[in-house]
C-alpha cells in the first residue's frame, strides 16, 4: 500500500488519477446537495422561534465547518510538503487555499444574511464571527505570500511555514477573541442555539456538510490539475498530454 | 554561543545607533497616530479614556510592524544573512539576537513613551502603570512574531504591504490581552489574568518563533 501511495505522489501519475476522481466527487457533491437541500427545505420542520429564516443554517454551518477543516488540511499538506519535500503536497496546499477562503467568505456572508432578520443587525462583534473573519485574513495572507514569491519552490516553503504558524495561532486567536467578547458585553446577542435540534435539521446539515466536503475535494483536485500543468509545463509528459497530434506528427 | 549571540546583538545595536533616525521615525509615527485619534473622534474626555488602551495598542502594533523590514532587510541585501546562516552557531540563536536588538530599539521605546500618551488620554495612576507593564510584556511578542513575517517576505514582491497582511492577524491575541489588561482595570476587575496571558504568549513565542524565523530565513536564502 505504501508503495502505491508514494507512486501517486509524483505529479505525472497523480494528474490522470485526479482526472478520474474529479467526476466521481462532482457526482457525490450533486447527490449530497440534492438530498441535503430536499431535507432542509421540505423535511426539516419550521423553527418555532425563527420561522423559515433559520433554513440558511444548511448552507451556513457546513461552510463554517469546512472553512476551519480546510485550513487544517491545507496546513497539513503544506507541512508534509515542507518535511518530505514532495512537490505535490505543496501543490495540494496551494489548491486548497482559495476553496477554504471561499468557504470562509460564504460562512460570513450567510451569517450576515441570517443575522439581519433574527438579531436585526448585519454584523456583531461576536467571538465566532470575529474569529471567522480573522480566519479569512489568514487565508488571504497565505495566498498573498504564495503569489508574491516568483520561485514556486520557495513560495511553497514560505507558505508552509506561514500555514504552520497560523495553525498554532488559530486556537490562541479563537480563545482570545472569546475572552475579549466576554469582557465587552456590548451586544446582548446570544448565538447559542436551543440545545435540542430536531433530528431532521441535523440530518440536513450533515448531508450538506458532506456535499460541501465533496465539492471542496472536486474543486481542489481541478485546481491542482491546473497547478500541475502550469508548473510542469516544461516536462515532456505535459507536452505529450497537451499536444498529442504534434508529437505524433513530428518525426 | 553566548559570544555569537552578543556579537550579533551588539552589531545590530551599533548599526542602529549610526542610523538613529530610522528607529526614531517609528517612534514618532507611534506618537502621531495616537494624536490623530482625538482629532478624529472629538475631545470628549470620557470617550478618550475608554478608547485609550485600544488606540495606544493599535498604534504600537502598526509602529512595530513598520520597523519589521529592517530586521533582516539590509543584511539580506549585502549577504550578511548568508554568512549568519553558514555560521557554526545555531541559526535560531543568531536570529533571536537580531530580534532582541529589534525589541530594544523599537519595542522598549514604545513602552517608555506610552505613559505620556496615556496621560494625554486621561488615564490615571494604576491604569498608566498597567499600560506600561502590558506593553513591556507584549512588545517582545510583536518583535518575535513579526520576525517570522519579516523573514518570510524577504525577496518577495511588495514586501512592505505583504508584511502587514501576514502579521496583523497574528498580532490580534497580543492586542486583545494587552488592551484588555487596562480595560479590565478601568471596568473594576482584576487585570492579572491578562498580564499572565501576555507573559504566557511571550514565553510561547520565545520558544517557538526563533525556529520558524530561522526556517524562513533559510528558505529566503535558497
Amino acid at each position: 500500500m505504501a508503495i502505491r501511495i508514494f507512486q501517486f505522489s509524483s505529479p505525472q501519475t497523480f494528474y490522470p488519477l485526479a482526472g478520474r476522481l474529479i467526476p466521481l466527487f462532482w457526482v457525490l457533491a450533486a447527490l449530497f446537495s440534492a438530498a441535503g437541500l430536499y431535507t432542509g427545505f421540505f423535511v426539516a420542520p419550521t423553527d418555532f422561534q425563527q420561522g423559515e429564516v433559520y433554513r440558511i443554517i444548511f448552507i451556513h454551518v457546513p461552510a463554517a465547518w469546512m472553512s476551519m477543516f480546510i485550513y487544517l488540511v491545507m496546513a497539513g499538506w503544506a507541512a508534509v510538503g515542507l518535511v518530505l519535500n514532495t512537490r505535490l503536497s505543496s501543490m495540494m496546499a496551494q489548491a486548497l487555499a482559495p476553496t477554504g477562503a471561499l468557504m470562509t467568505f460564504i460562512a460570513l456572508w450567510t451569517g450576515s444574511l441570517w443575522g439581519r432578520p433574527t438579531w436585526g443587525t448585519w454584523w456583531v462583534w461576536d467571538a465566532r464571527l470575529t474569529s471567522e473573519l480573522i480566519l479569512l485574513f489568514l487565508y488571504l495572507g497565505f495566498m498573498a505570500l504564495q503569489a508574491s514569491i516568483d520561485d514556486p519552490r520557495r513560495a511553497d516553503k514560505a507558505g508552509a511555514i506561514l500555514a504552520m504558524v497560523g495553525v498554532v495561532n488559530v486556537p490562541i486567536i479563537y480563545f482570545s477573541v472569546k475572552w475579549w467578547n466576554t469582557l465587552h458585553q456590548g451586544a446582548s446577542v446570544s448565538l447559542t442555539r436551543a440545545p435540542s435540534m430536531a433530528s431532521d435539521m441535523l440530518t440536513g446539515m450533515l448531508l450538506m456538510a458532506l456535499a460541501f466536503w465533496m465539492y471542496a475535494i472536486a474543486a481542489a483536485l481541478m485546481r491542482v490539475q491546473s497547478i500541475i500543468l502550469e508548473r510542469e509545463r516544461h516536462a515532456g509528459w505535459v507536452k505529450d498530454l497537451l499536444e498529442p497530434a504534434a508529437v505524433k506528427g513530428s518525426p | 554561543m553566548a559570544a555569537a549571540f552578543g556579537a550579533v546583538f551588539m552589531r545590530d545595536i551599533l548599526q542602529a545607533w549610526r542610523r538613529r533616525s530610522d528607529w526614531l521615525n517609528a517612534l514618532v509615527f507611534f506618537v502621531i497616530v495616537t494624536s490623530l485619534f482625538p482629532l478624529g473622534v472629538g475631545a470628549d474626555p470620557k470617550l478618550l479614556k475608554a478608547m485609550a488602551p485600544g488606540v495606544v495598542w493599535v498604534a504600537a502594533l502598526l509602529a512595530a510592524m513598520l520597523s519589521l523590514p529592517r530586521v533582516f532587510g539590509s543584511d539580506h541585501a549585502d549577504g550578511t544573512l548568508e554568512q549568519l546562516a553558514l555560521a557554526p552557531q545555531p541559526l535560531p540563536l543568531l536570529v533571536l539576537a537580531k530580534v532582541s536588538a529589534h525589541w530594544l530599539l523599537s519595542g522598549l521605546p514604545l513602552a517608555l513613551v506610552a505613559p505620556v500618551l496615556g496621560l494625554q488620554f486621561g488615564l490615571e495612576g494604576t491604569a498608566i502603570a498597567l499600560l506600561f507593564v502590558a506593553l513591556l510584556l507584549g512588545t517582545p511578542c510583536l518583535s518575535l512574531i513579526g520576525a517570522v513575517a519579516a523573514a518570510l517576505t524577504l525577496g518577495a514582491r511588495g514586501a512592505g504591504v505583504l508584511v502587514a497582511l501576514l502579521v496583523l492577524p497574528l498580532y490580534i491575541p497580543v492586542l486583545i490581552f494587552g488592551a484588555g489588561a487596562v480595560e479590565a482595570w478601568e471596568a473594576g476587575t482584576a487585570p492579572g489574568a491578562y498580564l499572565s496571558l501576555l507573559a504566557a504568549g511571550f514565553l510561547l513565542a520565545l520558544a517557538l518563533t526563533p525556529w520558524a524565523t530561522a526556517a524562513a530565513v533559510r528558505v529566503a536564502l535558497e
